[in-house]
């Protein structure tokens, strides 16, 4: 019902998209799907935020899904703005060692080291 | 009409102003900071506007400035008060990004804007709020609570640089620093009456400015005039090597062509941006700005973005990949938030980072993750990544025919606090004007341009890659003929 | 013959052996107190930028062209997503589509002592992961980042290996040739050289590739070739069984040999690769391929050849000494500073001083014998000083520091007796005590001519001469 709704409201803004198409097949997200996100990318949804998140991300990727209109045949990808090749550096220590200034921020550390839960391999 | 007035209290005096007045002796610039930290202390409560305040260090450093002055030493900011928007890492100041994981966070080290801005004599009187990790269009999304608009404070001031928005608008300081990743810095000056520029990618150094979305984020400033902004840029651009996207061009000083005239400068006027979407008023008010800078001597021409409208969808599906690879690092092993009595490591990660993230960022992570993961990347990610070259390819054949494009920043003026954070598409659409510059890469400037119901409106400006030049003088030039940027919100003048 | 057939290819991670890591200016040092070398790009701080150290980029170069493949012209790095302690950023910079190294070759010998291809798909660089320790917290694991962030190049052959022993022999090759490039230290002990095998196996025949697991980290050349004759039978007894190979990955115990599942680490893997934002395309010039290319020193298979053609080597003597760039540099020294046979130098070099260093684990660099010293024992050798028995006795004073092989000699006067007289009063008092020898001899049994020089050989404490000894014998029992 608001996943419709949703879509007009992106459809009126757009409204001057030369191909814009309502996709007639749903891509709402499931709740494994969710959940599977979820789990890959190490976020904890509390119960009633999973709910949410499962509505909210469906109409965002329900929104997104009309990229798929856009003719792009032989366009080649651009995975950024700037048209130019990598600058490199010289291979130069320029770094000292500062690791009691840097651990201030850590939770834990002990010895030099960062402390994690035991991680059995 | 603009002339400086010394006479004007010092809050209501533009950055450019107030250099003059100090190098004039007309005042310290302890006295110039204490009464803008007076002024801070004022309002910030009911405004919201800064998350972390530094007022000691400060007028140490306001001090020191006066000291220099008075031996004639020290850069062309000297003690000339700023802030910077909580994003950017502050050695020995928290740095918190709008969001609890960060809520302790301290930074040892400086950005390189920050540095920039410091050794060019900048006084930092503190860190504004924002939008939790910059994702937001209404500064809603802070775990520092909302920023309120000074000119109608059930408002929202926009977003995500809200804070530093509201704080140049309500004369709390002349100029503060932001970040623009999909329109964060034009979009909330826009809203609040300022002026905000958002550069061309890697014009100014990404390094020390937490990312967001690495392949659109653009550090950038919110002034209450082009002149300020420029003044600014001067210290803030080139090229840096510590950050590889930072580009190597030659740095004009932005302040000299200021007065160039309009004459003969071709606008491109976008026909897509005046259709459905965009409130009436706000149109009509934009095309007013337009026909001023005919009268000045520019040329209006149609110009057409065909696939502008898919630059939304675009930008949610770039921006979230992106941000959900950057934000990774925010474990609760090194730094930031970490959850309490953890059952394993798994735990540790998903209860810190589930804790520490705010609704908003966790959707764009969740986002980001699905349209990268096995079976979508190639239809979102790498279909997001044609269609955004489209986007650019648009934008290089209308600047055959134009210098600039000019149009609306926002589709609408400020909106209330509370009414759009239910529906995340109708927040996004917010900045379906602004994103074709994140997208393409190009600079884009929003000056003010008039009012509707009492609430500002913003011209957006956007031009050819490291033409921020054309752009301020331009800028500039409108801001010779009209006063709108002059205007000040009632409760703050 | 078996009606199994085993197709094994390797993932080699080499470390580079720059100053600074791959994207920051911190030390590569080894053995640094924990996190002492994780700077804020290391650590993955919020806000800090990775930017490209140029000589990974030059010793990617030296690779490829030293295994004949393609310098790319352009190449991306991406990030591999996924959560791990060692990984500070989430994220690894790897190079997924566009690696930097493509197509490529070498040559090893196969298990029948024939010369066979082995195709290298790619190489790439990327970031290594910190370390994590274990066993020195209570409950908790411990995480330096000191690794993190060291280049790494991974060096991705084709399944074209057949057997535990060629991929042992191909491992060794691209050791061999890392090292002779200087591009890495190859110091497996440290992790430098380390490899993941991909093994599969398939019914004699078969044309499509049994279903592999991946055996992660192994690092040296006898638990490659463990961990995968483990792995062959262990695949092969799956199917013989009925049962059908899993696609895993496995990790080696080299405690009970044997490979056993990670599953865990393999749950919900989906590393989302994408190009990282932060780091535009390599662009490698013409000019600079040019200029690396002459820079390279001389690999080992043409060192080989040519010391087969100018020192008149054992093709198999030859490919020993060019293994290493440091013991082909030893060899060729002696080689031209000693007057005598260049084959004999290589024996001494295979044979006694590889036994010395190997028993007291040196390397050759640190040999206590300079190539100029075994030169001059060699020499003693070919002008007749000493026999060769006797060298070996002067080898072991040379190595422990007792002097040069002259000084040695002279100390303990070890020359051979040349003095024919003398010679001549000591064999004839030989066949004066040996009568009934003597008498066996003249009637034919001349096997026993080894008994007197040996006699003569022990009398004079093995200083005489045996071809003139030999002589002098056969001369009085004619």
């Amino acid at each position: 019902m608001h996943k419709t709704a949703c879509i007009i409201t992106a459809a009126k803004f757009v409204g001057y998209l030369v191909r814009l198409e309502i996709p007639d097949r749903p891509v709402s997200l499931t709740k494994e799907q969710v959940q599977h996100i979820a789990i890959l990318a190490r976020l904890q949804l509390e119960d009633d935020e999973f709910e949410d998140v499962v509505s909210k991300l469906s109409k965002i990727v329900d929104f997104v899904d009309q990229l798929q209109a856009a003719p792009t045949e032989n366009v080649v990808p651009m995975a950024h703005p700037l048209n130019m090749s990598l600058r490199l550096r010289a291979d130069d220590i320029t770094e000292a060692d500062n690791r009691d200034r840097y651990q201030e921020n850590a939770p834990s550390v002990e010895s030099g080291y960062y402390l994690v839960p035991r991680v059995i391999e | 009409m603009t002339a400086s007035k010394a006479s004007d209290a010092l809050h209501l005096q533009t950055l450019t102003e107030l250099a003059r007045g100090l190098a004039g002796g007309e005042f310290s610039s302890r006295e110039l900071t204490e009464s803008l930290l007076e002024r801070i202390d004022a309002h910030q409560k009911s405004l919201n506007a800064f998350i972390t305040l530094t007022a000691d260090e400060a007028l140490a450093e306001a001090d020191l400035a006066d000291k220099n002055r008075a031996t004639g030493a020290g850069g062309p900011l000297q003690g000339l008060p700023i802030v910077h928007k909580d994003l950017f890492c502050t050695a020995g100041v928290r740095t918190t990004c709008g969001s609890k994981i960060l809520q302790d966070f301290v930074s040892p080290y400086d950005a390189t804007v920050v540095a920039r801005l410091k050794s060019a004599g900048a006084i930092m009187l503190g860190k504004t709020n924002m939008d939790e990790f910059a994702m937001g269009s209404s500064n809603e999304t802070s775990f520092f609570g909302a920023v309120t608009n000074p000119w109608d404070q059930k408002m929202s001031p926009g977003g995500s640089s809200g804070g530093s928005a509201a704080a140049v608008a309500a004369r709390l300081v002349p100029a503060a620093t932001g970040t623009d990743t999909g329109g964060s810095i034009r979009q909330p000056a826009a809203l609040t009456g300022t002026v905000g520029l958002k550069p061309t990618y890697g014009r100014v150094s990404r390094f020390g400015m937490v990312a967001f979305a690495s392949s659109l984020d653009q550090a950038g400033v919110i002034t209450r005039s082009a002149e300020d902004a420029a003044l600014l840029l001067n210290a803030m651009a080139g090229v840096d090597p510590r950050d590889s996207t930072s580009a190597d061009q030659p740095i004009p000083d932005y302040t000299a062509t200021l007065s160039d005239s309009v004459k003969g400068l071709r606008i491109g006027v976008v026909r897509q941006h005046f259709d459905e979407g965009l409130d009436d008023e706000c149109g009509k008010t934009v095309k007013t700005a337009l026909a001023a800078l005919e009268d000045a001597g520019a040329s209006l021409v149609d110009v057409d973005l065909p696939n502008i409208g898919l630059s939304v969808p675009t930008y949610y599906v770039v921006a979230p990949a992106e941000c959900s690879s950057n934000l990774s690092r925010f474990d609760g092993v090194r730094f930031g938030h970490r959850a309490d009595n953890v059952k394993d490591l798994f735990d540790l990660y998903c209860r810190s980072r589930g804790e520490g993230f705010g609704a908003e960022v966790k959707r764009r992570i969740m986002t980001g993750t699905y349209v990268l993961s096995a079976g979508y990347y190639d239809a979102y990610y790498l279909k997001a990544q044609k269609v955004r070259q489209l986007i650019s390819r648009d934008f290089n054949q209308a600047f055959e025919k134009v210098d600039v494009i000019a149009g609306p920043t926002a589709p609408t003026t400020a909106f209330r606090l509370g009414e759009k954070t239910d529906d995340p598409i109708t927040m996004y659409l917010n900045d379906i004007y602004t994103i074709g510059a994140n997208l393409a890469g190009l600079p884009g400037i929003s000056v003010p341009c008039g009012l509707v119901k009492k609430m500002p409106v913003g011209l957006q400006l956007v031009g050819p890659a490291f033409a921020e030049a054309s752009l301020l003088s331009c800028a500039h030039q409108y801001q010779q003929i009209t006063d709108w940027h002059r205007q000040a919100p009632e409760a703050f003048r | 013959m078996s009606r199994w057939e085993v197709v094994i290819g390797l993932e080699i991670h080499t470390q580079l052996a720059t100053n600074s890591k791959i994207f920051s200016g911190s030390s590569t040092a080894y053995g640094a107190e924990p996190n002492a070398q994780a700077s804020l790009v290391d650590l993955g701080y919020p806000g800090v930028l990775p930017v490209l150290n140029v000589e990974v980029v030059r010793m990617a170069a030296m690779f490829g062209l030293a295994v004949n493949a393609t310098v790319a012209k352009r190449s991306i790095f991406a990030r591999k997503n996924y959560f791990y302690p060692d990984l500070p950023k989430g994220y690894q910079i790897s190079q997924y589509e566009l690696p930097i190294v493509v197509g490529g070759e070498l040559f090893i010998r196969d298990d029948a002592g024939d010369e066979k291809r082995i195709r290298i798909t790619r190489a790439h660089l990327e970031e290594d992961a910190g370390k994590s320790v274990h066993d020195e917290f209570e409950g908790s694991t411990g995480v330096d980042l000191n690794r993190a962030g060291t280049p790494l190049l991974e060096i991705v052959s084709e399944p074209d290996l057949r057997s535990a022993k060629e991929a042992v022999a191909y491992m060794r090759k691209i050791h061999s040739i890392v090292r002779y490039l200087e591009i890495s230290d190859g110091n497996m002990q440290e992790g430098s050289f380390r490899c993941d095998a991909n093994v599969s196996v398939r019914q004699v025949g078969q044309v499509e590739l049994g279903t592999r697991a991946e055996v992660k980290n192994l690092n040296s050349f006898r638990f490659v070739e463990k961990a995968i004759n483990f792995e062959i039978a262990r695949q092969i007894d799956v199917i013989e069984d009925g049962g059908v190979v899993v696609q895993e990955t496995r990790l080696y115990d080299s405690d009970k040999d044997e490979t056993r599942s990670m599953r865990s680490k393999e749950e919900a893997n989906d590393y989302r690769y994408f190009p990282d934002p932060d780091l535009l395309p390599v662009e490698i010039e013409d000019s600079f391929v040019e200029e690396v290319r002459r820079s390279l020193p001389e690999l080992p298979h043409v060192k080989c050849a040519r010391f087969i053609a100018e020192y008149a080597l054992k093709e198999a003597d030859a490919e020993i000494l060019t293994v290493s760039r440091a013991l082909a540099d030893f060899y060729e020294e002696v080689a031209k500073t000693t007057a005598g046979d260049s084959r004999i130098a290589a024996n001494w070099i295979i044979g006694d001083l590889s036994a010395l260093l190997n028993r007291d684990n040196i390397d050759i660099q640190d040999s206590p014998i300079t190539p100029i010293a075994l030169a001059g024992l060699l020499d003693r050798i070919t002008d007749d000083t000493i026999s060769g028995k006797i060298a070996k006795e002067v080898f072991d004073g040379m190595s422990t520091g007792e002097g040069s092989a002259d000084e040695i000699i002279a100390a303990k006067g070890l020359q051979q007796i040349t003095d024919v007289s003398a010679l001549d009063a000591i064999v004839a008092a030989i066949i004066d005590a040996n009568p009934a020898q003597v008498a066996d001899y003249r009637a034919g049994k001349e096997k026993l001519l080894g008994f007197f020089v040996g006699q003569v050989m022990k009398e004079t404490g093995g200083k005489a001469n045996p071809g003139q000894v030999n002589q002098l014998i056969k001369q009085k029992l004619s």
